[in-house]
């Protein structure tokens, strides 16, 4: 009898903003509880996240960002954005990002690096995309404990076969 | 819903496998549901995740979330896995008698 082969998704991170660093880590969680094999490659940008110095100090900024509207902060603004020479202001960014850590904190949503953390311990395996590595001059000691190695494109290819892949 | 008959009491089940009403739980009724979970026996550390799972239910009125009980509950993620593998977050839910937990985290 062959045995069944478990539910596996790989989620490919390639954003290092706050906001495109959460969906992966918090979709993972979610398919690790649920009994699912996880898998996470990071990939350009994405290094950011699994990368120690960067891992604290992820950032969203309001220029360029048309989803970042005056109503997030609850104003009754509607679809009102905010201008851009405004979020383009010293300040507005990290302002951003503190307001948005802030939202996320209060639903008990924990910090990126705890995050990854946690699920290194529920068995997720993450990965680091070679390319990004060689590009940027990294090495595994620049990756927070728990990444798995760093692999090629190929590698990720062959380590997804039959997994449903999310790009992020 | 379903009702099955569980150690001796009769208990209703949601479409998705949870009981109900989570007063009608015992713990004869855990170690039934345990073992169609695939768990054979509750150690100690078992019964400290559902103990701690049915106090937070009865002091906050929701299941708790798997982070939850790793944080408050003081279970390491790792061993949380290993008592109960293969997707903890329903598994602890259904073996403790409450229903699903809402929470993402």
């Amino acid at each position: 009898m062959a045995e069944e082969k478990n539910r596996h998704i790989a989620f490919i991170c390639s954003k290092g903003d706050l906001d495109m660093a959460l969906p992966a880590l918090i979709m993972g969680w979610a398919a690790l509880g649920n009994g699912v094999d996880v898998t996470i490659f990071f990939t350009f940008w994405g290094l950011d996240i699994i990368n120690k110095k960067r891992v604290d100090h992820l950032e969203i900024a309001p220029v360029a960002n048309t989803s970042f509207k005056f109503s997030l902060m609850g104003l009754p603004t509607g679809n009102l954005g905010i201008p851009q020479w405004m979020g383009a202001l010293p300040g507005m960014t990290a302002f951003a990002t503190a307001f948005l850590k802030k939202k996320i904190a209060d639903l008990d949503v924990p910090p990126v690096r705890e995050y990854l953390q946690m699920l290194v311990d529920g068995g997720a395996k993450l990965y680091a995309c070679k390319m990004t590595v060689d590009m940027m001059g990294l090495t595994m000691d620049d990756f927070v404990e728990g990444v798995e190695g760093i692999v090629t494109a190929s590698d990720f290819i062959d380590m997804t076969e039959g997994a449903q892949i999310i790009f992020i | 819903m379903a009702v099955r008959e569980i150690a001796g009491k009769p208990i209703e089940f949601d479409d998705e496998g949870f009981m109900v009403n989570p007063d009608d739980w015992t713990p004869e009724i855990a170690k039934v549901l345990a073992r169609e979970e695939g768990i054979e026996e509750l150690t100690d550390r078992h019964w400290k995740v559902i103990e701690f799972c049915r106090a937070d239910f009865k002091a906050r009125g929701e299941p708790p979330t798997l982070r939850r009980i790793t944080k408050a509950g003081g279970i390491p993620t790792k061993e949380l896995f290993k008592l109960f593998p293969k997707g903890p977050a329903k598994k602890v839910a259904r073996i403790a008698g409450l229903g699903k937990p809402q929470g993402c985290v």
